[in-house]
Protein backbone atom coordinates (compact mmCIF):
# COMPACT_ATOMS: atom_id res chain seq x y z
CA UNK A 1 0.00 0.00 0.00
CA UNK A 2 0.94 3.74 0.52
CA UNK A 3 3.02 1.93 3.10
CA UNK A 4 4.52 -1.25 2.16
CA UNK A 5 6.76 -3.62 4.27
CA UNK A 6 6.66 -1.48 7.36
CA UNK A 7 9.46 -2.89 10.03
CA UNK A 8 7.17 -3.56 13.19
CA UNK A 9 8.53 -4.06 16.36
CA UNK A 10 6.95 -5.83 19.13
CA UNK A 11 6.82 -4.91 22.66
CA UNK A 12 10.44 -4.78 24.27
CA UNK A 13 11.92 -5.69 27.57
CA UNK A 14 11.58 -2.26 29.22
CA UNK A 15 8.08 -2.30 28.80
CA UNK A 16 5.96 -2.83 32.15
CA UNK A 17 3.83 -6.00 31.38
CA UNK A 18 1.02 -4.38 33.14
CA UNK A 19 0.82 -0.99 31.13
CA UNK A 20 1.00 -3.69 27.87
CA UNK A 21 -1.64 -4.68 28.90
CA UNK A 22 -3.37 -2.78 29.74
CA UNK A 23 -2.54 -0.60 26.43
CA UNK A 24 -3.66 -3.74 24.42
CA UNK A 25 -7.39 -3.51 26.59
CA UNK A 26 -8.19 -0.23 25.60
CA UNK A 27 -6.92 -1.18 22.29
CA UNK A 28 -9.12 -3.95 22.69
CA UNK A 29 -11.99 -1.73 23.54
CA UNK A 30 -12.05 0.60 20.45
CA UNK A 31 -10.40 2.71 22.11
CA UNK A 32 -8.20 5.48 20.57
CA UNK A 33 -4.68 5.97 21.65
CA UNK A 34 -3.72 9.87 21.76
CA UNK A 35 -0.33 11.20 21.75
CA UNK A 36 -0.05 11.83 25.30
CA UNK A 37 -1.25 8.30 26.49
CA UNK A 38 1.47 6.15 27.24
CA UNK A 39 2.28 3.74 24.48
CA UNK A 40 4.69 0.85 24.24
CA UNK A 41 7.94 1.74 21.68
CA UNK A 42 7.29 -0.21 18.99
CA UNK A 43 3.94 1.05 18.94
CA UNK A 44 5.34 4.40 18.27
CA UNK A 45 8.50 3.64 16.21
CA UNK A 46 6.33 1.43 13.97
CA UNK A 47 3.89 3.88 13.29
CA UNK A 48 6.42 6.81 12.90
CA UNK A 49 7.59 4.79 9.84
CA UNK A 50 3.94 3.69 8.77
CA UNK A 51 2.45 7.42 8.74
CA UNK A 52 5.89 8.93 7.16
CA UNK A 53 5.96 5.80 4.81
CA UNK A 54 2.47 6.83 3.59
CA UNK A 55 3.41 10.45 3.87
CA UNK A 56 5.98 10.30 1.76
CA UNK A 57 4.13 8.38 -0.48
CA UNK A 58 1.28 11.12 -1.02
CA UNK A 59 4.14 14.18 -1.51
CA UNK A 60 6.16 11.92 -3.66
CA UNK A 61 2.90 10.58 -5.30
CA UNK A 62 2.49 14.12 -7.11
CA UNK A 63 5.58 13.35 -9.37
CA UNK A 64 4.22 11.29 -11.97
CA UNK A 65 0.41 13.35 -12.46
CA UNK A 66 2.62 16.82 -12.15
CA UNK A 67 4.41 15.45 -15.46
CA UNK A 68 1.04 16.21 -17.05
CA UNK A 69 -0.38 19.04 -15.66
CA UNK A 70 1.39 20.81 -18.52
CA UNK A 71 -0.14 18.69 -21.38
CA UNK A 72 -3.66 17.67 -20.18
CA UNK A 73 -5.82 17.66 -23.11
CA UNK A 74 -8.05 20.28 -22.19
CA UNK A 75 -8.08 23.21 -19.69
CA UNK A 76 -10.94 21.64 -17.90
CA UNK A 77 -8.56 18.54 -17.42
CA UNK A 78 -5.96 20.37 -16.36
CA UNK A 79 -7.71 22.60 -13.47
CA UNK A 80 -9.00 18.81 -12.50
CA UNK A 81 -5.05 17.31 -12.60
CA UNK A 82 -4.37 20.65 -10.75
CA UNK A 83 -6.53 20.10 -8.17
CA UNK A 84 -6.34 16.50 -7.17
CA UNK A 85 -2.31 16.92 -7.12
CA UNK A 86 -2.79 19.57 -4.78
CA UNK A 87 -4.93 17.40 -2.67
CA UNK A 88 -1.99 14.84 -2.35
CA UNK A 89 0.13 17.70 -1.25
CA UNK A 90 -2.11 17.91 1.74
CA UNK A 91 -2.72 14.69 2.08
CA UNK A 92 1.32 14.79 2.69
CA UNK A 93 0.71 17.19 5.23
CA UNK A 94 -1.91 15.68 7.56
CA UNK A 95 -0.28 12.91 7.50
CA UNK A 96 3.22 14.27 8.50
CA UNK A 97 1.36 16.37 11.16
CA UNK A 98 -0.12 12.86 12.44
CA UNK A 99 3.61 11.50 12.32
CA UNK A 100 4.67 14.32 14.58
CA UNK A 101 2.46 14.09 17.84
CA UNK A 102 4.84 11.10 17.89
CA UNK A 103 8.09 13.14 17.97
CA UNK A 104 9.42 13.14 14.85
CA UNK A 105 10.16 16.23 12.70
CA UNK A 106 8.59 16.82 9.58
CA UNK A 107 11.88 18.39 8.59
CA UNK A 108 13.63 15.09 9.96
CA UNK A 109 11.28 13.27 8.18
CA UNK A 110 12.14 14.50 5.12
CA UNK A 111 15.87 14.04 5.37
CA UNK A 112 15.33 10.25 5.96
CA UNK A 113 13.42 10.38 2.92
CA UNK A 114 16.08 11.73 1.11
CA UNK A 115 19.30 9.64 1.87
CA UNK A 116 16.74 7.00 1.98
CA UNK A 117 16.22 5.82 5.20
CA UNK A 118 12.63 6.06 4.98
CA UNK A 119 10.52 4.54 1.68
CA UNK A 120 7.17 5.37 -0.52
CA UNK A 121 5.54 3.52 -2.65
CA UNK A 122 6.85 1.53 -4.63
CA UNK A 123 3.95 2.36 -7.39
CA UNK A 124 5.34 5.76 -7.62
CA UNK A 125 8.51 4.43 -9.29
CA UNK A 126 6.88 3.90 -12.39
CA UNK A 127 6.66 6.16 -14.89
CA UNK A 128 3.82 8.15 -16.93
CA UNK A 129 4.20 7.83 -20.15
CA UNK A 130 0.47 8.81 -21.71
CA UNK A 131 -2.05 10.77 -20.85
CA UNK A 132 -4.12 7.27 -20.41
CA UNK A 133 -1.97 6.95 -17.60
CA UNK A 134 -3.48 9.81 -15.61
CA UNK A 135 -6.73 7.75 -16.12
CA UNK A 136 -4.90 4.86 -14.93
CA UNK A 137 -3.64 6.20 -11.85
CA UNK A 138 -6.77 7.24 -10.92
CA UNK A 139 -8.37 4.73 -11.45
CA UNK A 140 -5.71 1.70 -9.94
CA UNK A 141 -3.55 3.29 -8.08
CA UNK A 142 -6.15 6.06 -5.99
CA UNK A 143 -8.43 2.62 -6.27
CA UNK A 144 -6.02 0.39 -4.16
CA UNK A 145 -5.14 3.12 -2.06
CA UNK A 146 -8.80 3.46 -0.82
CA UNK A 147 -9.23 -0.20 -0.60
CA UNK A 148 -6.33 0.36 2.46
CA UNK A 149 -7.24 3.88 3.74
CA UNK A 150 -11.01 3.29 4.38
CA UNK A 151 -10.07 0.62 6.75
CA UNK A 152 -7.49 2.50 8.70
CA UNK A 153 -9.97 5.37 9.58
CA UNK A 154 -10.71 2.46 12.38
CA UNK A 155 -6.79 2.33 13.52
CA UNK A 156 -6.49 2.79 17.18
CA UNK A 157 -4.08 6.18 16.62
CA UNK A 158 -6.33 9.09 17.24
CA UNK A 159 -3.96 11.81 14.97
CA UNK A 160 -3.30 8.64 12.14
CA UNK A 161 -7.34 7.97 12.39
CA UNK A 162 -8.43 11.95 11.80
CA UNK A 163 -6.18 12.12 9.27
CA UNK A 164 -7.23 9.31 6.89
CA UNK A 165 -11.13 10.12 7.50
CA UNK A 166 -9.90 13.93 6.09
CA UNK A 167 -8.27 11.86 3.33
CA UNK A 168 -11.17 9.46 2.77
CA UNK A 169 -13.25 12.23 2.33
CA UNK A 170 -11.05 13.79 -0.64
CA UNK A 171 -9.98 10.42 -2.76
CA UNK A 172 -13.21 9.49 -4.02
CA UNK A 173 -13.24 12.04 -6.13
CA UNK A 174 -9.19 11.38 -7.02
CA UNK A 175 -10.61 7.50 -8.18
CA UNK A 176 -13.47 8.85 -10.36
CA UNK A 177 -11.64 11.29 -12.49
CA UNK A 178 -9.32 8.60 -13.32
CA UNK A 179 -12.24 6.58 -14.17
CA UNK A 180 -13.61 9.34 -15.91
CA UNK A 181 -10.59 9.84 -18.26
CA UNK A 182 -10.42 6.11 -18.92
CA UNK A 183 -13.80 5.98 -20.58
CA UNK A 184 -13.92 9.14 -22.02
CA UNK A 185 -10.68 7.63 -23.89
CA UNK A 186 -12.01 3.99 -24.27
CA UNK A 187 -15.23 5.39 -26.28
CA UNK A 188 -12.81 7.61 -28.59
CA UNK A 189 -10.85 6.56 -31.84
CA UNK A 190 -9.54 2.81 -31.83
CA UNK A 191 -5.97 4.29 -31.28
CA UNK A 192 -7.25 6.57 -27.90
CA UNK A 193 -8.44 3.10 -27.12
CA UNK A 194 -5.27 1.51 -27.51
CA UNK A 195 -3.80 4.17 -25.35
CA UNK A 196 -5.91 2.88 -22.26
CA UNK A 197 -5.58 -0.40 -22.89
CA UNK A 198 -1.56 0.35 -22.40
CA UNK A 199 -1.67 2.09 -19.54
CA UNK A 200 -3.85 -0.35 -17.63
CA UNK A 201 -1.14 -3.47 -19.03
CA UNK A 202 1.45 -1.29 -17.69
CA UNK A 203 0.29 -0.28 -14.24
CA UNK A 204 -2.57 -3.74 -13.09
CA UNK A 205 0.79 -5.70 -11.50
CA UNK A 206 2.48 -2.69 -9.63
CA UNK A 207 -1.25 -1.82 -8.85
CA UNK A 208 -1.68 -5.27 -7.31
CA UNK A 209 1.91 -4.63 -5.74
CA UNK A 210 0.56 -1.78 -3.63
CA UNK A 211 -0.82 -4.06 -1.34
CA UNK A 212 2.84 -5.95 -0.59
CA UNK A 213 4.15 -8.64 -0.32
CA UNK A 214 1.62 -12.22 0.26
CA UNK A 215 0.59 -12.66 3.42
CA UNK A 216 2.86 -16.06 3.84
CA UNK A 217 5.93 -13.39 2.85
CA UNK A 218 5.45 -10.47 5.40
CA UNK A 219 6.63 -11.17 8.63
CA UNK A 220 5.33 -7.39 10.19
CA UNK A 221 1.65 -8.10 10.17
CA UNK A 222 0.76 -9.85 13.14
CA UNK A 223 1.71 -7.73 15.71
CA UNK A 224 0.86 -4.40 13.50
CA UNK A 225 -3.00 -5.85 13.62
CA UNK A 226 -2.76 -6.62 17.40
CA UNK A 227 -2.38 -2.69 17.88
CA UNK A 228 -4.40 -2.31 14.96
CA UNK A 229 -2.20 -0.28 12.95
CA UNK A 230 -3.15 -2.53 9.97
CA UNK A 231 -6.28 -3.76 9.38
CA UNK A 232 -6.37 -5.88 7.19
CA UNK A 233 -4.24 -8.45 5.52
CA UNK A 234 -1.89 -7.77 2.11
CA UNK A 235 -3.80 -10.81 0.38
CA UNK A 236 -7.10 -9.63 1.66
CA UNK A 237 -6.96 -6.53 0.59
CA UNK A 238 -5.87 -7.83 -2.64
CA UNK A 239 -8.57 -9.73 -3.43
CA UNK A 240 -11.08 -6.83 -2.47
CA UNK A 241 -9.33 -5.10 -5.01
CA UNK A 242 -8.95 -7.24 -8.14
CA UNK A 243 -12.50 -8.32 -7.30
CA UNK A 244 -13.91 -5.28 -7.57
CA UNK A 245 -11.41 -3.70 -10.35
CA UNK A 246 -12.05 -6.70 -13.07
CA UNK A 247 -15.99 -5.61 -13.45
CA UNK A 248 -15.25 -1.72 -14.39
CA UNK A 249 -12.21 -3.34 -17.10
CA UNK A 250 -14.95 -5.09 -18.54
CA UNK A 251 -16.81 -2.13 -18.68
CA UNK A 252 -14.55 -0.29 -20.21
CA UNK A 253 -14.15 -3.11 -22.86
CA UNK A 254 -10.60 -3.38 -21.91
CA UNK A 255 -8.66 -6.63 -21.12
CA UNK A 256 -6.80 -7.47 -17.68
CA UNK A 257 -2.80 -8.32 -18.63
CA UNK A 258 -3.83 -11.68 -16.85
CA UNK A 259 -4.26 -15.13 -18.92
CA UNK A 260 -4.91 -17.04 -15.62
CA UNK A 261 -7.94 -14.49 -14.63
CA UNK A 262 -10.85 -16.33 -13.94
CA UNK A 263 -14.29 -16.26 -11.53
CA UNK A 264 -13.94 -18.67 -8.79
CA UNK A 265 -17.28 -19.71 -7.79
CA UNK A 266 -16.18 -21.76 -4.62
CA UNK A 267 -14.72 -18.78 -3.18
CA UNK A 268 -16.92 -15.87 -4.34
CA UNK A 269 -14.19 -13.89 -6.22
CA UNK A 270 -11.24 -14.07 -8.85
CA UNK A 271 -8.41 -15.94 -8.88
CA UNK A 272 -5.90 -14.42 -10.79
CA UNK A 273 -1.76 -14.03 -10.84
CA UNK A 274 0.31 -12.61 -8.50
CA UNK A 275 2.57 -9.89 -9.63
CA UNK A 276 6.73 -10.70 -10.45
CA UNK A 277 7.64 -10.23 -6.41
CA UNK A 278 11.43 -10.22 -7.56
CA UNK A 279 10.54 -6.61 -9.56
CA UNK A 280 8.80 -5.55 -6.51
CA UNK A 281 11.78 -6.26 -3.97
CA UNK A 282 14.24 -4.40 -6.28
CA UNK A 283 11.47 -0.96 -6.91
CA UNK A 284 11.62 -1.08 -3.26
CA UNK A 285 15.37 -1.63 -2.77
CA UNK A 286 15.19 1.85 -4.64
CA UNK A 287 16.12 0.21 -8.26
CA UNK A 288 12.48 1.50 -9.58
CA UNK A 289 12.63 2.97 -13.44
CA UNK A 290 11.92 6.21 -11.81
CA UNK A 291 13.68 5.66 -8.07
CA UNK A 292 16.44 8.00 -8.95
CA UNK A 293 14.93 10.72 -10.54
CA UNK A 294 11.88 10.93 -7.94
CA UNK A 295 14.47 11.76 -4.69
CA UNK A 296 16.52 13.82 -7.36
CA UNK A 297 13.78 16.00 -7.84
CA UNK A 298 12.42 15.58 -4.07
CA UNK A 299 15.90 17.07 -3.36
CA UNK A 300 16.12 19.57 -5.94
CA UNK A 301 13.42 20.66 -4.24
CA UNK A 302 13.92 20.71 -1.00
CA UNK A 303 17.46 22.55 -1.62
CA UNK A 304 16.32 25.18 -3.69
CA UNK A 305 13.36 25.80 -1.19
CA UNK A 306 16.03 26.17 1.48
CA UNK A 307 16.37 29.94 0.86
CA UNK A 308 12.75 30.32 0.97
CA UNK A 309 11.68 28.61 4.79
CA UNK A 310 14.70 30.50 6.03
CA UNK A 311 14.12 33.93 4.22
CA UNK A 312 10.57 33.70 5.75
CA UNK A 313 11.76 32.71 9.33
CA UNK A 314 14.25 35.67 9.21
CA UNK A 315 11.38 38.01 8.00
CA UNK A 316 9.29 36.93 10.82
CA UNK A 317 11.29 36.89 13.71
CA UNK A 318 12.49 40.59 12.34
CA UNK A 319 8.74 41.56 12.01
CA UNK A 320 8.33 40.29 15.98
CA UNK A 321 11.05 42.03 17.01
CA UNK A 322 10.28 45.58 15.71
CA UNK A 323 6.52 44.88 17.06
CA UNK A 324 8.48 44.32 20.31
CA UNK A 325 10.08 47.60 19.75
CA UNK A 326 7.18 49.48 19.09
CA UNK A 327 5.20 48.46 22.23
CA UNK B 1 20.03 21.72 4.28
CA UNK B 2 21.21 25.06 5.81
CA UNK B 3 20.54 25.61 8.97
CA UNK B 4 17.94 23.88 11.27
CA UNK B 5 15.11 26.20 12.15
CA UNK B 6 12.41 25.03 11.31
CA UNK B 7 9.09 26.65 11.21
CA UNK B 8 6.78 26.46 14.19
CA UNK B 9 3.95 24.47 14.56
CA UNK B 10 0.30 26.01 14.74
CA UNK B 11 -2.85 24.24 15.67
CA UNK B 12 -5.93 25.08 13.21
CA UNK B 13 -9.73 25.86 14.14
CA UNK B 14 -12.07 26.50 11.47
CA UNK B 15 -15.94 27.40 11.53
CA UNK B 16 -18.25 26.01 9.53
CA UNK B 17 -20.82 27.61 7.26
CA UNK B 18 -23.61 27.13 9.65
CA UNK B 19 -22.61 29.53 12.47
CA UNK B 20 -21.21 26.50 14.96
CA UNK B 21 -18.33 26.96 16.58
CA UNK B 22 -14.46 26.85 15.18
CA UNK B 23 -13.32 23.57 15.50
CA UNK B 24 -10.06 21.86 15.28
CA UNK B 25 -9.48 20.35 12.16
CA UNK B 26 -5.70 19.53 12.38
CA UNK B 27 -2.01 21.53 12.14
CA UNK B 28 0.14 23.01 10.00
CA UNK B 29 3.90 25.07 9.47
CA UNK B 30 4.63 28.37 9.37
CA UNK B 31 6.70 31.32 10.23
CA UNK B 32 4.39 33.54 11.71
CA UNK B 33 0.52 34.03 12.02
CA UNK B 34 -0.22 35.80 8.31
CA UNK B 35 1.38 32.69 7.05
CA UNK B 36 -0.36 30.07 9.16
CA UNK B 37 -3.89 31.32 8.06
CA UNK B 38 -3.03 31.40 4.36
CA UNK B 39 -1.50 27.73 4.84
CA UNK B 40 -4.16 27.08 6.39
CA UNK B 41 -7.01 28.06 3.94
CA UNK B 42 -4.61 26.32 1.28
CA UNK B 43 -4.27 23.14 3.50
CA UNK B 44 -7.59 23.25 5.51
CA UNK B 45 -10.32 24.51 3.19
CA UNK B 46 -9.82 23.17 -0.81
CA UNK B 47 -13.18 22.60 -0.11
CA UNK B 48 -15.15 25.74 1.18
CA UNK B 49 -15.41 24.19 4.69
CA UNK B 50 -15.22 27.52 6.42
CA UNK B 51 -16.20 30.73 6.67
CA UNK B 52 -13.46 31.67 9.33
CA UNK B 53 -9.93 30.18 10.32
CA UNK B 54 -8.25 30.79 13.37
CA UNK B 55 -4.29 29.81 13.87
CA UNK B 56 -2.59 29.28 17.53
CA UNK B 57 0.86 28.67 18.07
CA UNK B 58 0.74 25.36 19.54
CA UNK B 59 3.06 25.70 22.12
CA UNK B 60 0.38 28.63 23.56
CA UNK B 61 -2.32 25.40 23.99
CA UNK B 62 -2.45 24.06 27.50
CA UNK B 63 -4.06 20.82 27.73
CA UNK B 64 -5.42 18.09 30.88
CA UNK B 65 -3.08 15.55 31.34
CA UNK B 66 -4.45 12.20 29.91
CA UNK B 67 -3.11 10.48 33.49
CA UNK B 68 -5.39 12.29 35.32
CA UNK B 69 -8.82 11.70 33.87
CA UNK B 70 -10.05 9.74 36.62
CA UNK B 71 -9.82 12.38 38.69
CA UNK B 72 -10.76 15.20 36.21
CA UNK B 73 -14.16 13.30 35.38
CA UNK B 74 -15.22 10.86 37.31
CA UNK B 75 -17.03 13.49 39.64
CA UNK B 76 -19.85 13.82 36.99
CA UNK B 77 -20.15 9.86 36.90
CA UNK B 78 -22.75 9.56 39.47
CA UNK B 79 -24.81 12.77 38.65
CA UNK B 80 -27.30 11.78 36.14
CA UNK B 81 -29.86 13.83 37.40
CA UNK B 82 -28.32 16.45 35.03
CA UNK B 83 -29.79 14.75 32.05
CA UNK B 84 -33.40 15.46 31.20
CA UNK B 85 -34.00 11.87 30.68
CA UNK B 86 -33.65 11.37 34.48
CA UNK B 87 -36.68 12.86 35.03
CA UNK B 88 -40.01 10.51 34.50
CA UNK B 89 -43.05 12.77 33.19
CA UNK B 90 -46.55 11.37 32.85
CA UNK B 91 -47.48 11.45 29.47
CA UNK B 92 -50.67 12.96 30.30
CA UNK B 93 -48.48 16.51 31.38
CA UNK B 94 -48.06 16.59 27.31
CA UNK B 95 -44.73 17.91 25.78
CA UNK B 96 -42.02 19.33 27.84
Amino acid sequence: MYAQMVKSEGPKDQDDPTKLAEFQARIDAGEKIEPKDWMPEGYRKTLIRQIGQHAHSEIVGQLPEGNWITRAPTLERKAILLAKVQDEAGHGLYLYCAAETLGVSRDEMTEMLLDGRMKYSSIFAYPTLTWADMGAVGWLVDGAAIMNQVPLQRTSFGPYSRAMIRVCKEESFHQRQGFDIMMKMCAGSPAQKQMAQDALNRFWYPALMMFGPSDKDSVHSSQSMAWKIKMNTNDELRQKFVDQTVPQAEYLGLTVPDDTLAWNEEKGGYDFAEPDWDEFFEVLKGNGPCSVDRIATRKKAWDDGAWVRDGLMAHAEKARAAKVAAE
Amino acid sequence: MTDKREWPLWEIFIRGQHGASHRHVGSLHAPDAEMAILNARDVYTRRKEGVSIWAVPANAIAASSPSKKGPMYDPAEDKAYRHPTFFDIPKDVGPM
